[in-house]
């Protein structure tokens, strides 16, 4: 089963969680602050951490910045009530693999920890189209279009995924292989955490920041 | 010593409080520069625990030495300026500001002891404040007297002027403080009341809103349909409330009119609309064709699908808006649906009309998508 370890500063919810996933993965432990969460992440050495965005003291993404270099294996899966915008791409380009909200199902929320697991990438509608805006319009300038640029199928996958189709109706609609759609989403992953795309920025500013 | 300035002054500049109080102490003899000077730090600083206080300084040597100078140099330049002022100025001088700093003693701690022990405040030295005004202010009037009596030297309209003078400086040095001293406070008073009017404006908020949706879904308990509705309005108030209408795009714009839309579906039909705008644009005659169109589509996914969930999606690109509205619901059979239930006029019709065109997915058990694509007669902003 994968080992699972629970990052969150509402203890409603932790427990709340803890009752959903409980028998379905094993629960190694949990934190409910940044410094609490870094030290238990690193001596239980989970498969993956269910992080919560916004926490005293940096809240995830300084929990990412403590355990990645010492531990690389494990993976993060964001799970907030917030929607903004900058709070889901900072956390994804800081290293989390995914991004759900508060309000998923557990069903969903167990089928997201497999993904994880596995080294795919797990994209709410939600974090689609911000992808999809971030990664919209030309630039004159591309300095590595690898990176800077999603390939049609790419678009295409996500476009699906912000419509509200899961993984497999993807596929199914695509006509391709569930696996090919979590490789393509991975892929658009790592140009997220990579790219230096201007736009994302500015994307950023121009949403909320103004 | 009396008011903390030296500490304070050794703290914002990293020196040793010692080595600031033997400073204003030289710089005394320099024509009682520093006792004005001390007083006027000390009526100008602000409480350590004021939110617009300076931070401290890490203590150095180095701060210290070039603090040191700064103070020599000062009085050397006074006193080869020519304005070392001899036995016959300074020492009145010196006692009225003496004075002067016992009446700022007297009424400053009077704002002190609101953060000191109970019991010291008991004592007597807890209000001394009528008695230091007394006793500082004969200081003041002697030293003022003694400095004119010294300098009868001094003739005709020159003598009057410099009376007028040293007394008019002799009130300021008293007054000016405390009346600065009582603005300020007046202004930590006014942030209270508004720190305090917030608060119950926040109380009277979560009142009305959240505390009465707890309400109601505690009594709704049974229909988990209705309580989710009611948790998602709740939401999305204190959403709106919270962080203002930036989170719901901007008034005018399509991503606000497609957010509005939704939420009224929410409202009226108790079902969760998920909404993902890719892109922004104006909103025109076209566009809001295509808000209406989404509207009537969601409509009768909450109507007849049977699910809870909606989804809405709509890109903006250069020149084209798509939208797409797909539930998962029980769907239809497009070919044997006659026409009606609003989509023949309100949504083919509408986007036509426009220079759009709509296409419909549906099939028994397989839920429903309607695609609407409305190529943009105007630029794109």
């Amino acid at each position: 089963m994968t080992r699972v370890f629970i990052v969150d500063d509402h203890r409603l919810f932790l427990s709340g969680v803890r009752a959903e996933l409980e028998g379905r993965v094993e629960l190694i432990g949990e934190a409910s602050d940044v410094d609490a969460a870094i030290q238990g992440i690193r001596a239980a050495k989970p498969d993956v951490v269910l992080l919560d965005v916004h926490m005293p003291g940096g809240g995830g993404k300084a929990v990412i910045a403590g355990v990645e270099e010492s531990h690389p294996d494990v993976k993060f899966l964001a799970l907030s009530v917030s929607d903004a915008a900058e709070d889901v791409i900072s956390l994804i380009r800081a290293g989390a693999r995914g991004y759900v909200t508060k309000t998923i199902g557990p069903d969903e929320l167990v089928e997201a920890i497999r993904r994880v697991n596995e080294g795919d990438a797990v994209f709410s509608p939600r974090l689609a189209g911000f992808v999809l805006d971030a990664f919209a319009g030309e630039i004159e300038v591309v300095s590595d279009p690898e990176i800077d640029q999603l390939t049609a199928r790419e678009k295409e996958v996500l476009r699906l995924i912000a419509r509200g189709y899961t993984y497999k109706e993807v596929a199914k609609r695509l006509s391709i292989s569930v696996k090919t759609v979590e490789t393509h989403v991975s892929a658009v992953l790592r140009k997220l955490q990579l790219s230096n795309r201007h736009e994302l920025t500015r994307w950023a500013s121009d949403r909320r920041l103004v | 010593m009396f008011g903390g300035v030296a500490g304070g002054i050794g703290e914002r500049l990293g020196v040793d409080p010692v080595i600031v109080r033997i400073a204003f102490v030289v710089l005394s003899y320099a024509g009682a520069v520093g006792v004005v000077a001390y007083l006027l730090a000390w009526s100008l600083s602000l409480d350590p625990r004021d939110p617009r206080a300076p931070k401290r300084r890490e203590r150095s040597t180095g701060q210290a030495v070039a603090f040191g100078s700064m103070v020599l140099g000062i009085v050397l330049v006074f006193r080869s300026s020519g304005l070392w002022l001899g036995d016959a100025v300074g020492i009145p001088l010196l006692i009225a500001a003496v004075g002067a700093g016992v009446v700022y003693a007297g009424t400053a701690r009077e704002g002190r002891t609101r953060w000191r022990p109970a019991s010291f405040r008991d004592s007597p030295f807890g209000r001394p404040s009528l008695i230091s005004l007394f006793a500082g202010g004969a200081l003041v009037v002697g030293g003022v007297v003694w400095f004119l009596t010294m300098n009868r030297s001094f003739q005709g309209v020159y003598a009057v002027a410099l009376a007028v003078g040293a007394t008019v400086a002799g009130l300021t040095i008293v007054f000016g403080p405390w009346a600065y001293r009582l603005v300020n406070q007046l202004g930590e008073e006014r942030r209270d009341r508004i720190r305090s009017e917030e608060r119950s404006e926040l109380a009277a908020h979560l009142h009305d809103s959240v505390l009465q949706t707890l309400a109601l879904i505690q009594r709704n308990a049974g229909s988990p349909r209705k309580m989710a509705s009611l948790a998602r309005r709740q939401e999305r108030e204190l959403r709106m409330w919270l962080y203002g209408p930036a989170t719901a795009g901007w008034p005018g714009r399509l991503e606000a009119a497609v957010q509005n839309m939704a939420d009224a579906i929410e409202e009226a039909y108790e079902v969760t609309v998920e909404v993902v705008v890719v892109g922004d644009c104006a909103l025109d005659d076209q566009t809001n064709a295509v808000v209406h169109a989404c509207r009537e589509a969601a409509t009768n996914a909450s109507r007849h699908a049977g699910v809870g969930e909606i989804s809405v999606y709509i890109e903006c690109e250069p020149g084209r808006v798509t939208a797409f509205v797909r539930d998962r619901g029980k769907g239809f059979d497009v070919h044997a649906q006659p026409a009606g239930r609003g989509i023949a006029d309100s949504i083919r019709g509408r986007i036509e009309r426009h220079g759009g065109s709509v296409s419909i997915t549906s099939a028994p058990g397989e839920g429903c998508e309607v695609q609407i694509t409305m190529p943009l007669r105007g630029s794109v902003q």
